[in-house]
């Protein structure tokens, strides 16, 4: 196994690893969904790694190139940015409401509010 | 167009959603949404009768051939689970006007019936698709519509049941995508009968074992196995009541259902079972699931979330039933998928009725019910009776076939773990039995009356199903018989 | 063209770009693990985005780098910094079971490193992604769909459906955001604010010149998908981004005044319906479902016309949702303050 063959690979998945952190490590709201971004673009990029053929070019057709990188993990990751933005738009939308409803966006203090609500409907 | 079935059975509530959107007004809306409910119900049995007819049913979209294009492919599996999914959609929602009525804003009740339908369309798609990656996509359509259902809720803790649902499902569905890559980039494919051939040839690789890993834990927490169950709970407990039934009843079905096709069909069972762990890790968390989230269950005083636990440990005989490994454990499975829909159906269609009437479901407001609302309350017994297994219901049949399995397999310490599960269950019913019953209604607790017919009767057709399934056993026992047979034969 | 000699001598130029951007991409990854100022995360995301598309160039993903730079770094970024003046710039300094959640995440890192130990090497041409489907669409798609860009083909075409799935995600998104922000404001409340820019002229009348060529060129990546980059999805992101340029500078009433949201929503269903509908008619034509083949006499002509309606589909949908989502997000910033000032 060559060490340079791999290091793509490699840096791909501590991106991934730190978006990932992001997302359970982090109490606010609003930065667990960066985190879930950076994750999400970072697989992103996993499959575009993938779909790359060193010394292709872009999958669009031209007399000039016969070698070309491979289309098909590109538009799967068009269609997993898409539904990407979509949960991100429908994620804060959610915080803006929680925002409303609990007067914060920190997960330890909306969990200290919950319990309070449970204790007090007893 | 009987050949265009397959594409019907998902688009007919796909296209539903946007005329929905334009229609608007709720009372029009509602009607449209029970057509189109209808029609899926129609066209899912008539897929069955040509499944029988002609064997898997394999539909090219775009007339592309697979592996080139996407094709939805249909067999005894899917056809069965497809009426499972469009039938209990049916019925839930001839309750659901009554309903959302009380418990969602009338500006915002178009919104849901449209989530609704995405979300059926979300579950369908996935039941039907023969692509790997276009089960993420349809995965990803039913989650953001039920994440919609979930914070409509009319408590605040449903924003964040569903907040805490979108992120740890988006987490599972972006280990799925992890999965399905690294599975093309071993094998150059995404459909799953292709995958099935090529995956042998590499099927020694670390890579593809991390593939099957990925999408393994991905789906679990999709299918709230236990310990990655967290979000369920909350979101059972708070989301609208139709809500809850509906994703009690069919999601983790559905997830169940991508499983098995996953462990069965794609990798097969010489690769699931022997040269990985499954059934070790399987059976111990389908243990620890039963036998954890009954205990919790027993704690609840929100009797939404006390279901909901109990939704978790019922999950667990489900996967006990697959990590067992053999036709009979399938078969177990298979039986228990079906037979807990109903169950949960029932039960939460009662509840429906009783946040209805009572407007609380918390274990208080029960006090003296029983004798208010009869009807409601043995509707919620007679679910409970079933997910205890008392004989006659259909829970007796699904937990028997595990047993036996169990024995078969020469388990019996996992065998009475199982009764003790059961156990456990008598203990939470119990509590609420008691309660409903043996409780005097609270001085300043005006009388009720019974849950509208609306609701009434919908939750009756699940109890007189748990019935009836639970007595004449050889309808559903065949299916679960044959469906196990056909994910033991392999890919085709 | 003439670049072609050049690409292959400057492949150590390209391996120095790939791992510098790496390192890049590494490092906002991290500071923003470290960031307590939620702005500041909002612009590193938005960086982050930024350099994965720049990064995507390098991968010849062109169409993918289009989308993430207009999605990732545009849309994500407005709508986070919209929702971040509804609930604060700092986050708590607590981190949650920073312990578990680090090993969670070492347990997954070492899951897919092991992964990675039996990849074929990267950039292979003999990897198996590169010699089952792929030579078929580079090869074939000429024939089949005679348009150049291949992402296209395969996009609205040999996997038509999953784009149909796209677009019922992004509707699913709308319906969602609408169901969660959208309140109906009593007429005397919605009085008049100053729009919020009133002050900055030169911004304004820069921006009111530019509004026009970007949605001239949103037409332009519309209609042009099939030769180059583009397509409905980035030409919806780029109109919308006119729209939503527009209500930064003169507000959000003075927006849903000249743009009728009615009208708004019923295109955002529209656009789904034009998809499907291609669908059906092929499948009244004798055709599969979507099979544009069916379409017309010639299999060539059908896969034009129906490449061209879809993606037309997708490019009302896009626009009008993300003009529908910003605009209901920015319409809430006044309630939510309201009520938890």
């Amino acid at each position: 196994m060559n060490f340079l063959e791999q290091y793509n690979y490699w840096i791909v998945i501590l991106l991934m690893m730190s978006g990932f952190y992001i997302v359970i490590a982090h109490g606010n709201l609003i930065k667990k969904l960066m985190g879930l971004t950076v994750f999400q673009t970072s697989v992103f990029i996993l499959y575009i790694s993938i779909s790359k053929v060193i010394g292709g070019t872009a999958p669009i057709l031209d007399d000039q190139y016969t070698v070309y990188s491979n289309p098909l993990p590109h538009v799967l990751i068009l269609t997993a940015i898409v539904v990407g933005v979509a949960t991100t738009a429908l994620g804060l939308a959610l915080a803006v409401r929680i925002k409303e409803a609990y007067g914060t966006v920190e997960e330890d203090v909306i969990q200290e509010k919950d319990l309070q609500q449970e204790g007090s409907a007893e | 167009m009987i050949q265009h079935l397959p594409i019907l059975q998902v688009i007919i509530p796909l296209l539903a959603a946007p005329i929905c959107f334009i229609l608007k007004e709720a009372r029009l809306v509602r009607w449209f949404v029970l057509i189109a409910n209808v029609m899926a119900f129609v066209i899912s049995i008539m897929l069955l009768q040509q499944v029988n007819l002609h064997g898997t049913l394999v539909y090219s979209l775009g007339g592309w051939e697979a592996p080139v294009g996407i094709e939805y492919r249909i067999d005894e599996l899917n056809a069965y689970l497809l009426i499972l999914v469009t039938s209990i959609s049916t019925i839930t929602l001839m309750a659901a006007g009554k309903s959302l009525t009380k418990e969602i804003p009338e500006s915002k009740i178009t919104y849901f019936y449209i989530a609704y339908m995405l979300c059926l369309t979300g579950l369908l798609g996935i039941v039907t698709t023969g692509d790997a990656f276009n089960v993420f996509v349809f995965l990803e359509i039913s989650s953001l519509a039920s994440y919609t259902m979930i914070a409509m809720g009319n408590d605040r803790r449903s924003l964040w049941a569903s907040y805490q649902y979108l992120i740890m499902g988006t987490i599972g569905a972006t280990f799925i995508l992890i999965g399905i890559g690294l599975m093309y980039m071993m094998t150059g494919t995404l459909n799953m009968y292709d995958l099935a051939e090529r995956l042998p040839e590499v099927e020694h690789t670390k890579t593809v074992f991390t593939a099957f890993a990925f999408f393994l834990v991905g789906v679990c927490l999709k299918l709230a196995l236990f310990p990655l169950h967290l979000w369920l709970p909350n979101a059972y407990a708070y989301a609208p009541s139709i809500a809850t039934v509906f994703l009690a009843a069919t999601a983790t079905k559905v997830a169940i259902y991508v499983l098995l096709r996953f462990i069965f069909s794609v990798y097969g069972f010489e690769f699931s079972f022997s040269h990985l762990p499954l059934t070790e890790i399987l059976v111990s968390l389908g243990l620890l699931g039963v036998i954890a989230a009954s205990i919790v269950a027993i704690y609840q005083t929100n009797i939404k979330r006390l279901f909901a636990y109990s939704s978790v440990s019922q999950i667990g005989y489900m996967i006990l039933g697959i990590g067992i490994g053999s036709k009979t454990g399938l078969t177990a499975t298979m039986l228990h998928l079906f037979n807990h829909a109903l169950m949960k159906s029932a039960i939460f269609l009662a509840l429906a009725g009783v946040v209805y009437r009572v407007g609380s479901v918390n274990i208080k407001a029960f006090a003296g019910l029983g004798k208010q609302m009869p009807w409601t309350m043995a509707a919620i017994v007679v679910g409970g009776l079933s997910l205890i297994g008392v004989p006659l219901t259909v829970g007796f049949v699904s937990k028997w076939y595990l047993v036996l399995a169990l024995l078969e397999s020469n388990w019996w310490p996992i065998a009475v773990l199982v009764m003790i599960g059961s156990l456990l269950a008598i203990a939470y019913i119990w509590r609420l039995v008691e309660v409903a019953y043996f409780k005097p209604a609270l001085q300043n607790n005006q009388s009720y009356k019974e849950a509208p017919l609306a609701i009434l009767i919908p939750a009756w057709i699940f109890v007189i199903a748990n019935i009836y399934f639970g007595i004449d056993t050889s309808f559903t026992v065949g299916v679960s018989e044959k469906t196990a047979e056909l994910l033991f034969g392999g890919a085709r | 063209m003439r670049l072609k000699p050049i690409r292959i001598r400057s492949r150590a130029i390209e391996i120095l770009i790939n791992v510098i951007l790496l390192a890049f991409l590494a490092i906002t990854a991290l500071s923003l693990a470290f960031t307590k100022d939620l702005f500041a995360s909002v612009m590193l995301t938005g960086i982050y985005s930024l350099l994965s598309a720049a990064f995507f160039v390098l991968m010849d993903a062109v169409d993918v780098a289009f989308t993430e730079a207009a999605v990732g770094a545009g849309i994500s970024t407005i709508l986070m910094v919209t929702t971040l003046t509804m609930t604060g710039r700092f986050e708590n300094r607590k981190l949650h079971h920073p312990k578990i959640a680090l090993s969670v995440v070492i347990v997954t890192g070492v899951m897919l490193v092991i992964g990675t130990m039996d990849m074929p090497a990267f950039g292979s041409d003999t990897a198996p992604a590169q010699v089952h489907l792929a030579p078929y669409f580079i090869m074939q798609s000429g024939e089949d769909i005679d348009i150049p860009n291949i992402v296209t083909s395969v996009l609205a075409s040999y996997r038509g459906f999953d784009t149909f799935g796209e677009v019922v995600v992004v509707f699913t998104a709308v319906i969602g955001v609408l169901a969660l922000l959208e309140f109906s404001r009593k007429d005397n409340e919605s009085a008049e604010k100053p729009a919020p820019m009133s002050q900055h002229k030169i911004l304004r009348i820069v921006s009111k010149i530019l509004i026009p060529p970007i949605m001239l060129f949103a037409l332009y990546v519309q209609f042009h998908g099939e030769y180059g980059p583009g397509g409905g999805f980035q030409a919806g992101v780029i109109f919308a981004s006119s729209i939503i340029l527009y209500a930064m500078l003169f507000g959000i009433e003075q927006t849903r005044k000249a743009v009728s949201m009615p009208v708004v929503k019923v295109l955002a269903a529209l656009g789904v319906l034009i998809y499907g509908s291609v669908g059906i008619v092929s499948m009244l034509n004798g055709g599969n479902y979507l099979d544009y083949n069916a379409l017309a006499e010639s299999n060539i002509t059908g896969q034009h016309v129906g490449i061209i309606i879809i993606e037309l589909g997708v490019g009302i949908t896009v626009a009008t949702a993300m003009i529908l989502i910003f605009l209901t997000f920015a319409r809430r910033i006044g309630k939510t303050n309201e009520g938890t000032a």
